[in-house]
């Protein structure tokens, strides 16, 4: 096989000459030091290869060895708590066996094979077994319970099984008879080509929002399960720490957490809280619910593409057990630069801004990986995408965010002018969307309250007139309007400084249970109508606003305890005689 | 291997081609020797069949298709290291330029340097003083950060770079460890030599190792200069343990550098006809600050950029935002208010700053303090932009305050002398004090707790000696009355 040699080299992309057994996407191990390769275009004469390392020092004429496989991600026990690079290889064990740097062709698996795992059947022997079916259970950390699926091809009679006990991830756990009358011995690992979305019984409506804590998201903006999200904004405004704020709390079992051509230093900060923070409701340390994919921008260009489908599928795994995963891509546009990047060295003719003519297709296969799905076991899971976009220049109407906003159902805009006046979330109420509101009516009528949804039209319609009024304020100053119109310009702050902003550095207003912002809604619209009609009694709005009671209600997010909402009671009362006593 | 070929197949701008050549690496060092004696150096960047296109670092003046003789030296890029490099000068490809002679060798690295593994590098903390108050209070520098200054021509980047680099306590005896590495990247030799010379003055040039590629030397080398001295940061800080403060300076230059060399390699433009991997270079020079685990040392970066047309969504300001941990934007407005440093505020940002400040680093109060100086002086901008549609008297009570407080603070907070030293305590005093101008009301970032220790109306008044114009108003209305 080793007559394929390389005839030439350009960064990333090596060419073989006249080699005719490769097959499109498959992985291939390039040069001496079999550095990692995938075959991207394939004519009579040659076959071109983007290598996921850095190419230097090799040398045309070395061999090129063929796998007769995509590229592939290893599945198991022992994903959790891990950081993988780009193309699977578990970078804290790279850094054990070679140091801080991370050198050219190192092949390290991914999972660790030496450890024991204490594996359950639920199944017995002579049951028949489909693809995807779960045999075995393993408690792969504190909070998720690893179960083990049979792999694809399996479908048949389990013949026999290990006892239960103690196992390593590559011991036969079961053997199994298929049709042909084979018999197939299973181990706790599997690989995915991570190109291909794994299969699914069927898709089902999205109807449960992935609640985070967040004000301007919970309220303004829902995102569901099984949802898409696209999170653009210039540097600075914030995108990264949106990403953690909602990896923190938001109520997925579990995060994927792929850092795509992002800060190196980013990805060790998170290594380092996520371990740090506890999981609220169980006390245990976030890492146990989380996987790590860290590409960071210093990093080979061509593994930055794979990073987002090795992440991806590992939530659709784990989407296959039945669990509830958020992947939080940050950023998809590094990714599509990388898109670009290999796409000028193959000289494909650009499109806009030399972004090749298939972003939009790339994207929307992205994208379309997302949903609330029945498993093919019989059980449901969701995979949501949380993609944020670097647009150049903070322009809105680059490709990458055009086409992203094509994809996504729920769009949340982040906002140089917010993020400057150090407002967090920087989401801008007046570009921002929703897609979800309606799918999610029933739920927040039914799980939250049915004002829930109507304050939010209140909100948002407040907002709105606020916009519209502030191109007159701008003009001629605040104080010439009607009283009833200023009303709305101070309910408006209240709303955005009490409400909408939110400090992700203070215990209590770094999450915040709906219960706490329905009722925060409440105050606030409380307030509105109470001080409307008083100016309908021919009341001055100054004297209203003289009494603080706005800065009081502004105050309220900090002085309210997340388990104290009766204190909310008081504020009422405080609004009732505060209005009373300027009659 | 150490064949020689004569002769070559082709020359285009920085590049030759070479034929029948057989055995050699991607990124393979070329030496080239000329007729007349002088050698160049090059690299391999594309290697076809039997052909091989080489980057000549040094131009391809001079060149012809049979004057050379051409010999693979069988390995990478290198740069020969050892402690001594500081206190010397080297040119763009790192090699001694000072008439010293050549640096004893301790060790030979690749200059392309490797990916830092994620999982090896330590969170940077630790706060680094610089004496001014705007970057100390509002985006502290962190040690083991890179963050950029965003400038124009014109402007004084220079002056707060050699200002940092003399009150970090860089010059301190005590503190050893502490080297500069400077890298001039296409600048003038009037720049080159101010540093050289402020270095100097500061008593630190035995610790500075200078890379020197001017604006009149060739492009390709520029490509590799920031690579050299950024190799030779690495190799002082995780080996021999020390803090280094990497300038680069000007990175416009270096950007134009790789567009012009990328346009020569018919590669096909992105934006502006910078090269599509313009983001991938950008972050391999600047990811390489950082702290690694189990090494006591540290690369801090302050990469110069000139904004084209003071443009901050240019390409270059825009990448490089993307990449470092935030940024210093000067002003030019302030710069013709005559305010120095001119440093714009509301743009800047420090990313690494939140986990290196409070309690422990600097002082418990210092999160809050900034958030409500940003908060409040943004809120100036909105007045201003009022004043100047309606004029200031037309304006509210709040937001004339507003602007009084902004002008005090630009005048006492943001300027301050090129020889000032503040400690973070005043700094952070002074920030309470300007706060205290404006109503209790409008600091709705603080706690009532903060407020009630630093909070002090009268006093800020009486420091800052204002008559309010309300003040004046009242006083006006009893004398009518």
């Amino acid at each position: 096989m080793s007559e394929n040699k390389i005839f030439s080299i350009n960064g990333p992309v090596v060419t073989v000459r006249n080699a005719t057994e490769f097959s499109m996407l498959e992985m291939v191990y390039v040069g001496n030091n079999k550095l990692m390769g995938e075959v991207i275009q394939i004519s009579k004469d040659t076959t071109i290869i983007q290598v996921y390392e850095s190419t230097t020092s090799t040398k045309v004429g070395e061999p090129v060895y063929s796998t007769g496989q995509p590229i592939s991600v290893t599945l198991g026990p022992g994903i959790l708590r891990n950081i993988y690079d780009g193309i699977g290889r578990p970078l804290k064990t790279i850094y054990e066996t070679h140091g801080a740097f991370i050198a050219s062709g190192i092949h390290i698996e991914s999972l660790d094979p030496t450890l024991e795992w204490e594996v359950n059947f639920i199944r017995k022997v002579h049951d028949n077994v489909g693809f995807g079916d779960i045999v075995a259970k393993i408690q792969e950390t504190d909070l998720i319970e690893h179960r083990i699926m049979v792999p694809k091809g399996f479908d048949g009679e389990i013949i026999e099984l290990a006892p239960a006990g103690k196992y390593k991830i590559h011991d036969v756990i079961a053997k199994i008879k298929i049709s042909t009358g084979e018999i197939l011995e299973m181990t706790m690992v599997q690989k995915w080509p991570i190109k291909t979305p794994r299969p699914v019984s069927r898709r089902l409506p999205i109807s449960i929002p992935l609640v985070t804590g967040q004000r301007v998201v919970d309220t303004l903006f829902p995102l569901a399960k099984g949802g898409t999200a696209g999170v653009p904004g210039g540097f600075g405004t914030g995108k990264t720490m949106m990403q953690h704020q909602l990896a923190k709390w938001c109520d997925a079992d579990l995060i994927v957490y792929i850092g795509c051509g992002e800060r190196g230093n980013e990805m060790t900060q998170a290594l380092e809280e996520f371990s740090q923070l506890k999981d609220p409701k169980t006390n245990r340390p976030l890492t146990d619910r989380t996987v790590f994919i860290a590409n960071t921008s210093n990093m080979p260009v061509a593994a930055r593409e794979a990073s987002i489908y090795t992440g991806l599928t590992i939530a659709e795994y784990y989407r296959d057990m039945g669990y509830h995963v958020a992947v939080m891509a940050d950023s998809t546009s590094r990714w599509a630069e990388a898109l670009r990047e290999i796409s000028g060295r193959l000289e494909e003719m650009p499109a806009e801004e030399g972004f090749p003519a298939y972003l939009p297709s790339r994207i929307s296969q992205f994208y379309e990986r997302a949903g609330y799905m029945e498993t093919l076991n019989g059980q449901t899971g969701s995979v949501t995408i949380i993609g944020a976009v670097s647009p150049q220049g903070a322009d809105f109407s680059e490709p990458v965010t055009q086409n992203t906003k094509r994809f996504v159902r729920c769009f949340w805009a982040l906002d140089k002018q917010l993020a400057y006046a150090r407002h967090y979330a920087a989401i801008n109420w007046n570009l921002s969307y929703s897609e979800y509101i309606g799918d999610l009516e029933k739920w927040y009528n039914k799980n939250v309250d049915i004002r829930f949804l109507k304050n939010r039209r209140a909100i948002v319609k407040l907002l709105a007139e606020e916009n519209k009024l502030m191109e007159i304020v701008k003009l001629i100053g605040s104080d010439v309007l009607p009283d009833d119109q200023r009303l709305v310009l101070e309910t408006s702050r209240a709303i955005r400084v009490g409400f909408l902003q939110q400090n992700a550095f203070h215990k209590e207003d770094t999450f915040v249970p709906l219960a706490k912002q329905l009722r925060m809604m409440d105050v606030i619209l409380y307030l509105y109508q109470k001080s409307l009609s008083a100016i309908h009694e021919g009341k001055a709005f100054s004297l209203i606003e003289n009494t603080n009671i706005f800065e009081k209600v502004i105050k309220m997010k900090y002085e309210v305890p997340n388990d104290k909402l009766e204190m909310f009671d008081d504020y009422f009362t405080l609004i009732d005689e505060t209005i009373y006593q300027i009659r | 291997m150490n064949l020689q070929y004569i002769g070559l197949n082709e020359i285009s701008g920085p590049l030759v081609v070479l034929d029948n050549v057989e055995d050699v690496g991607y990124e393979e060092m070329v030496e080239i020797r000329l007729k007349n004696g002088t050698t160049r150096y090059g690299r391999a960047i594309l290697i076809s069949g039997k052909k091989v296109a080489i980057q000549v670092f040094e131009g391809t003046s001079g060149m012809s298709l049979t004057n050379t003789k051409t010999r693979f030296l069988g390995h990478p890029m290198q740069m020969a290291l050892s402690k001594e490099i500081l206190g010397r000068t080297f040119n763009g490809s790192g090699h001694e330029i000072d008439g010293l002679g050549p640096v004893f060798v301790d060790e030979y690295r690749d200059v392309n340097g490797e990916p830092l593994n994620p999982v090896s590098r330590v969170y940077p903390r630790n706060y680094i003083h610089t004496g001014i108050s705007s970057i100390d209070a509002l985006t502290t520098l962190i040690r083991g950060q890179k963050l950029p200054i965003f400038s124009g021509s014109g402007l004084p980047h220079n002056e707060i770079a050699v200002q940092i680099v003399k009150q970090a306590k860089i010059a301190d005896q005590e503190n050893r460890n502490f080297c500069i590495v400077f890298a001039a990247l296409g600048v003038k030799n009037d720049v080159a030599d101010y540093f050289r010379r402020s270095f100097e003055e500061a008593g630190v040039l035995e610790k500075v190792a200078m890379f020197l590629n001017l604006a009149n030397d060739p492009i390709i080398e520029r490509i590799l200069t920031p690579r050299c001295a950024l190799t030779a940061a690495e190799y002082l800080a995780y080996k021999h343990d020390m803090h280094v403060l990497v300038i680069l300076t000007d990175m416009t230059s270096y950007c134009e550098a790789l567009r012009e060399f990328s346009s020569s390699k018919e590669e096909i433009p992105g934006r502006k006809g910078y090269p599509g991997y313009l983001y991938s270079d950008l972050a391999s020079l600047y990811e390489r600050a950082g702290i690694v685990r189990n090494a006591k040392g540290s690369v801090t970066q302050i990469p110069i950029l000139t904004m084209p047309n003071d443009d901050i969504t240019h390409p270059i300001p825009d990448l490089t935002g993307y990449i470092t941990e935030g940024q210093i934007v000067l002003d030019r407005d302030l710069h013709q208010l005559g305010i120095y440093p001119p440093i714009g505020v509301l743009p800047s940002l420090s990313r690494l700053m939140k986990d290196g400040i409070g309690a422990g680093y600097t002082r418990g109060d210092h999160q809050a303090l900034m958030n409500q100086l940003f908060a409040s002086y943004a809120k100036v901008q909105d007045a201003r932009s009022l004043a100047s549609v309606i004029g200031e008297d037309e304006l509210s009570d709040t937001d004339q305050n507003y602007i009084d407080f902004g002008r005090l603070f630009e005048s006492n907070f943001i300027s301050q002398g090129f020889e000032e030293n503040r400690q973070i305590a005043d700094t952070l005093d002074l920030g309470w004090s300007l706060l205290s101008l404006l109503p209790r009301d409008e600091l709705d970032r603080t706690d009532e707790e903060l407020l009630d220790q630093f909070y002090d109306h009268e006093k800020a008044e009486k420091f800052f000696a204002i008559k309010h114009k309300s003040i004046i108003r009242e006083l006006d209305q009893q004398e009518d009355d």
